[in-house]
């Protein structure tokens, strides 16, 4: 936007190389600074290098991560989705009412996943079949969900689930690899593809910068977005069943809070928040980042707040820095 | 006649509410009772005043979701106020709150007037931070009942002509917006940045100041809603009001008031605000869980947004056909 300000004597006679562009990318700036903290907590405190130490860290970003790939496509497509964190809840209160009713592994698993992407069509319909503001809609269910587990749990809490259920929180696939980093790997490569490698990434995209030229496109716009909500809802089941293995239990304020860490990670990521463009890499980069922090000051013996305050001052100085930069090198050009 | 009042919204959720004190009323009459509405107002006037300075804010086509972190910072440094000089008056004591909750919008509306920052980013960011430094102010310690001075405590319940101060403050703030939104230049900026922000430069307004002093005046009613939490429940720590700036967006949503800016009313916020306020105290009454009150607001912000959509949807001449559903 503000880069059509520019008189048309500074359009370049020719684009810059592909090299050029990497360097100056927000992707290249979040390596620097990913780079940057990863060198500070190894001098800082002298458990941080340490393989089995940085593999318990991962386990701080893994589950977020998952929602916040498929979060990534919805922001891209203009709309956001705050329910996320309700949808664990609902997903981990219908697990651990099944544990009660006698469910094996394989239906928990099953249950999870179906709760996510009920939820998520909830949504896709009310917002693609009523056309509503996303970001209302996702208030209303952000509180209908918990709200539901709040009604089934009140102050309980469900235990007893089976051992074989612990292995996708707390397991290992190999060596320092646990169960949860591998699938964040899988599903970084799994998004990567389908965002900048297929046709349905290139939609998202379309959708996001002009959604009306993307209709008069041919593009099924109410589909592609209904999708998108399915996707996010079944993240959040998939992160739902990780956060339900890894405590062990379930109360109705599990992972509170976490759809602003969520959104937090994808905006740091380099995603615009009013839609139309980012990347995955950007995403990955953003949950190592924040995950480091939050390892490094734990290790630091940081209180969780403090912690909060930092991600909220990274946040905002990430988008605003940029914004300043620019304005500086433009006074300085004319 | 009919079908015309039928479109006006806030005839249509005084109607709402009717049906619904009319409802529990069946089984309850004592509920709705003079007195026991009135103590239904009082619990929701600090809602109401929150909803206010939201509404404002929406408006202009932005969003505050920092508005209850704003609160808890400003009560907990009121309450430490009083704590630590108990000689300080009181109304002194609410300017201070006033003020620092000022001074916390004019943090937000600085970052979206001057950075163009997008305001659900920007009120994300200082909400975290802003619920941070009341950590670290306070280390995590509360301040209790004991450590407010007996005066801090009993103004929001002092009785001015059979009606509690709480509720005065509110009427207050009800017709003070009421006022800036209908009377002033700044009041009419809102509305005009929310319809139409091109527009609106050409009209001569500035659209970002316009934003910023939308952002100043939700603080200010967030600090004083600050004082008024702290003194009517008696206590300060980090989380109170936490997660409570979802229910003023939802007060909001259900009054009316267009997210998408330019549509709304005080009238709409205020009634908004009191719907939530009698479910939130009908619930127990009717005997089902206070677990439930989570779930029944969900389902009445989105039959509300839906009712909304409804409405917005008919109003003014189609130039451009929007990308609806396929």
């Amino acid at each position: 936007m503000a880069d059509a300000q520019l008189s048309p004597r500074n359009i370049p006679d020719r684009l810059e190389g592909r090299g050029a562009r990497l360097m100056k990318s927000w992707e290249a700036l979040l390596i620097v600074v990913a780079t940057l903290i990863f060198l500070g907590n190894s001098l800082a405190s002298p458990y941080f290098l340490d393989p089995w130490n940085l593999s318990d860290a991962t386990f701080n970003f893994t589950e977020k991560a998952m929602i916040a790939f498929a979060m990534a496509l919805v922001i891209i497509s203009g709309e956001i989705d705050l329910s996320v964190a309700s949808i664990i809840a609902l997903a981990s209160t219908a697990m651990g009412y099944a544990v009660q009713l006698g469910a094996d592994t394989p239906a928990l698993v099953a249950i999870g996943l179906g709760v996510g992407l009920l939820c998520g069509a909830v949504n896709g319909l009310l917002i693609t079949g009523l056309g509503l503001p996303s970001i209302v809609v996702t208030i209303g269910t952000m509180s209908l969900f918990r709200g539901l587990s709040f009604i089934i749990l009140g102050d309980q809490a469900f235990t007893g689930y089976p051992e074989s259920f612990a292995w996708f929180g707390q397991g290992y696939v190999w060596w320092v690899f646990s169960f949860e980093f591998t699938l964040f790997v899988l599903l970084a490569v799994v998004y990567g593809v389908l965002l900048h490698k297929t046709n349905f990434g290139r939609v998202v995209y379309a959708i996001g910068n002009n959604q009306t030229a993307a209709l008069f496109s041919g593009v099924r716009v109410a589909r592609v977005k209904f999708t998108l909500f399915l996707l996010t809802g079944l993240m959040a089941g998939l992160a739902s069943i990780c956060l339900t293995s890894r405590l062990g239990s379930t109360r109705p304020s599990i992972a509170l809070g976490w759809e602003l860490e969520v959104v937090t990670m994808v905006v740091l990521g380099g995603v615009n928040i009013l839609g139309g463009s980012g990347t995955i890499p950007g995403v990955v980069l953003a949950a190592l980042i924040m995950g480091m922090v939050t390892f490094g000051f734990g290790l630091l013996n940081v209180p969780g707040i403090v912690m909060s305050i930092f991600i909220g001052l990274l946040l905002i100085s990430v988008i605003a820095l940029p914004i300043l930069w620019r304005r500086a090198r433009r006074r300085l050009a004319h | 006649m009919i079908a015309k009042l039928l479109k006006n919204r806030e005839i249509l959720l005084v109607g709402a509410i009717a049906v619904l004190l009319a409802l529990i009323a069946l089984r309850f009459p004592a509920f709705v009772g003079p007195s026991n509405l009135a103590r239904v107002y009082n619990d929701t006037s600090i809602l109401i005043i929150l909803a206010l300075g939201q509404m404002a804010v929406i408006l202009t086509r932005c969003i505050d979701l920092s508005m209850a972190a704003n609160l808890a910072l400003c009560g907990m440094v009121a309450a430490m106020l009083n704590a630590a000089f108990p000689g300080l008056s009181i109304p002194l004591i609410i300017l201070a709150s006033m003020a620092l909750g000022t001074l916390l919008g004019m943090i937000n509306g600085t970052l979206v007037w001057k950075l163009d920052i997008p305001p659900i980013v920007v009120t994300l960011g200082t909400l975290t931070i802003y619920r941070g430094l009341i950590f670290l102010l306070t280390d995590g310690k509360w301040i209790n009942a004991h450590e407010m001075s007996d005066a801090f405590k009993a103004l929001p319940r002092l009785d001015l002509a059979g009606v509690p101060v709480l509720s005065w403050l509110s009427l207050l703030m009800i017709a003070v917006m009421f006022l800036v939104m209908s009377r002033t230049p700044l009041g009419r900026a809102f509305y005009a940045v929310g319809g139409n922000p091109h527009a609106a430069i050409y009209t001569g307004i500035d659209v970002g100041r316009t934003r910023f002093f939308a952002y100043c005046l939700a603080g200010a009613l967030a600090g004083l809603s600050g004082y008024l939490w702290v003194s009517r429940y008696a206590v300060a720590y980090v989380d109170i009001a936490a997660g409570f700036e979802l229910d003023i967006i939802a007060a909001c949503v259900i009054g009316g008031i267009s997210i998408a800016g330019g549509i709304g009313s005080v009238a709409g916020a205020v009634l908004g605000a009191l719907f939530l306020g009698v479910i939130k105290n009908a619930l127990p009454v009717i005997n089902i869980s206070p677990f439930a009150q989570m779930a029944i607001s969900g389902t009445v912000i989105i039959i509300a947004v839906a009712v909304n959509a409804r409405a917005e949807r008919r109003k003014g001449r189609v130039i451009l056909k929007k990308a609806e559903a396929v």
